[in-house]
């Protein structure tokens, strides 16, 4: 057992230092890889950080319904005791003209302005939230038609329409996402595969004395295996590095830009655990690229006499 | 311990370069191998050595058939044989020491008992002193002593050798003779193959003669009595302790 452990690390070693003989072609093929596992990471990073910001999907579907001016506030209520017992309905909130007012009031900024009317220009309204289960599409334009069809209605607003459509692109986004992953994880293998191929015709002479004097494949692959590894993870080491970098340079000024909009948004990076995750597919990519182009090119060398 | 049983090869798009031979080396036998060039010399050692498999006939080494042993086990196989080339095959960027110690790192074998070996080997071939040298530091005759200490480190029962003095002075061949022989004293089978006709004379053993792939002669046996072609190879003796005779 300490022998086998002893070889593997002298095969880690020896790959090491086969990589640190060569600094600029290693730090190339790092960057190549880097920039390649980045892409996707960041891209991910942006879909997450946008559903942070726009809020919760669920949230998004709640209607305003705005009373005309002059309704009374008990018809209002019994409007809203009659919308809760329809099926569907998660929560519905009444709020009389005088509490929206109060807290336009507060939250407008224009206070002095808004004392000097001497009538309450808002009607009462009703926050209207459907069920998550009740709130795909049909059902929710099926809603808004019910909700417009009452006499006392004035306007039906769906405020989330904007949000709705944001998320179907961030959907679109996340399916691309997956594509994306997929094409450039197989960049990543490429990569691997063909910096492989070129040591393994660097060294072809010592790889047939190495099988000449029975040296098995399993054996020769071995300080390759360990190679496409280093690679793997030394490409998801700086793409980390980058996402890092990127979400500290760009923290503040998103930050800054979603406190214009009273939001307390920040830009998430990645978690310790995403960068365990990152790492440890960057190393299977780089071991599997290398075990493919082993597997490919070290069966074709044979000793000769 | 090697037996040739009416064994042909053909290369892809090539004439044969053996036809039908057969022969027999028994253990802690030393026999030259001659021809001219393109005689088969080199063919022969490459069946023993599984560098390539017969066309036709049964190949016999140290109790297996190398036409039938299964690729995954050839590297076992391989381990089993000590191999000296003319050009030395030896990894240029590395120290003597892990150009001996190759053989038995593939193995597996614990590091002590490597580093142990090793030095026993060079030991063997004069060379522990140099044993930090690159091979490039060193002359041709040393490179080649090299060699033989890298092939006989696994305790191999056979030992075969392709031109090993091609490149020397007749002196420096004669002491890589020496070294040959003495593996064959400790019961090694040995098999040189060589057109040096003055240096085969010199050493008086027996000699295989191949000429345009065919087998003119199997030779005779050092004991003074014919070889007998296909004969079976004797019973196998020990495995041969090299480090014994330190």
């Amino acid at each position: 057992m300490s022998t086998w452990i002893a070889r593997h690390v002298q095969a880690l070693l020896g790959a090491l230092g086969r990589l640190a003989r060569m600094p600029l072609a290693t730090v190339l093929t790092v960057v190549v890889i880097g920039v390649a596992l980045a892409i996707p990471v960041a891209l991910a990073l942006v879909v997450q950080n946008a559903r942070v910001a726009t809020g919760d999907f669920r949230n998004a579907i709640d209607f305003t319904v705005h009373f005309k001016l002059g309704t009374p506030l008990a018809r209002a209520e019994q409007l809203a005791r009659k919308l809760r017992q329809r099926p569907g309905i998660d929560t519905v909130i009444v709020t009389p003209a005088a509490q929206a007012l109060q807290e336009f009031r507060r939250n407008s900024g224009f206070g002095e302005a808004l004392a000097a009317l001497q009538d309450n220009p808002l009607p009462h309204h009703l926050l209207v939230r459907p069920l998550p289960e009740h709130s795909t599409p049909t059902e929710v334009e099926s809603l808004r038609r019910y909700l417009t069809a009452w006499p006392e209605v004035d306007i039906v607003q769906l405020d989330s329409d904007w949000v709705r459509r944001f998320n179907a692109i961030l959907d679109v986004l996340r399916r691309g996402l997956w594509g994306g992953m997929v094409v450039l994880g197989l960049g990543v293998l490429a990569v691997v595969g063909n910096t492989i191929r070129l040591e393994i015709q660097n060294r072809r002479a010592e790889i047939e004395v190495t099988k000449l004097v029975g040296g098995s494949n399993a054996f020769v692959r071995r300080p390759f295996l360990y190679t496409g590894v280093l690679y793997g993870l030394g490409g998801a080491g700086l793409a980390a590095l980058l996402i890092w970098g990127g979400v500290e340079y760009l923290g503040q000024s998103v930050a800054a830009l979603a406190a214009q909009y009273g939001s307390k948004f920040s830009l998430a990076g990645l978690t310790w655990r995403d960068t365990g995750t990152l790492v440890a597919i960057g190393a299977i990519l780089g071991w599997f690229g290398a075990l493919i182009s082993t597997g490919r090119h070290l069966r074709r060398i044979e000793p000769r006499a | 311990m090697i037996s040739f049983d009416n064994v042909s090869k053909r290369y892809p798009n090539r004439r044969e370069a053996l036809s039908n031979v057969s022969f027999s080396i028994g253990a802690g036998e030393m026999v030259f191998l001659t021809g001219r060039s393109g005689a088969g010399k080199s063919t022969v050692l490459k069946l023993i050595a599984l560098l390539e498999r017969p066309t036709r006939g049964t190949v016999m080494v140290n109790g297996t058939n190398t036409g039938t042993l299964p690729s995954r086990k050839i590297p076992a196989f391989r381990r089993q044989i000590g191999v000296v080339f003319q050009d030395h095959k030896l990894l240029m960027d590395r120290p003597v020491y892990d150009n001996v110690a190759l053989p038995l790192i593939v193995a597996d074998t614990p590091l002590r008992e490597i580093d142990k070996r090793v030095r026993a080997s060079l030991d063997q071939v004069g060379l522990r002193d140099k044993e930090r040298a690159l091979p490039s530091e060193l002359s041709v005759g040393e490179q080649q002593r090299v060699g033989i200490a890298r092939a006989v480190i696994t305790k191999p029962r056979i030992l075969i050798a392709d031109e090993p003095t091609g490149n020397l002075d007749p002196e420096l061949a004669m002491e890589i003779m020496r070294v040959f022989k003495r593996f064959q004293e400790v019961g090694v089978a040995v098999l040189v193959a060589s057109h040096d006709t003055h240096l085969i004379d010199q050493f008086g053993q027996r000699e295989i003669v191949l000429d345009d792939g065919t087998l003119l002669s199997a030779g005779i046996a050092v004991s003074g009595e014919p070889f007998r072609i296909s004969a079976t190879a004797p019973p196998m003796p020990e495995l041969p302790n090299i480090e014994a005779r330190r």
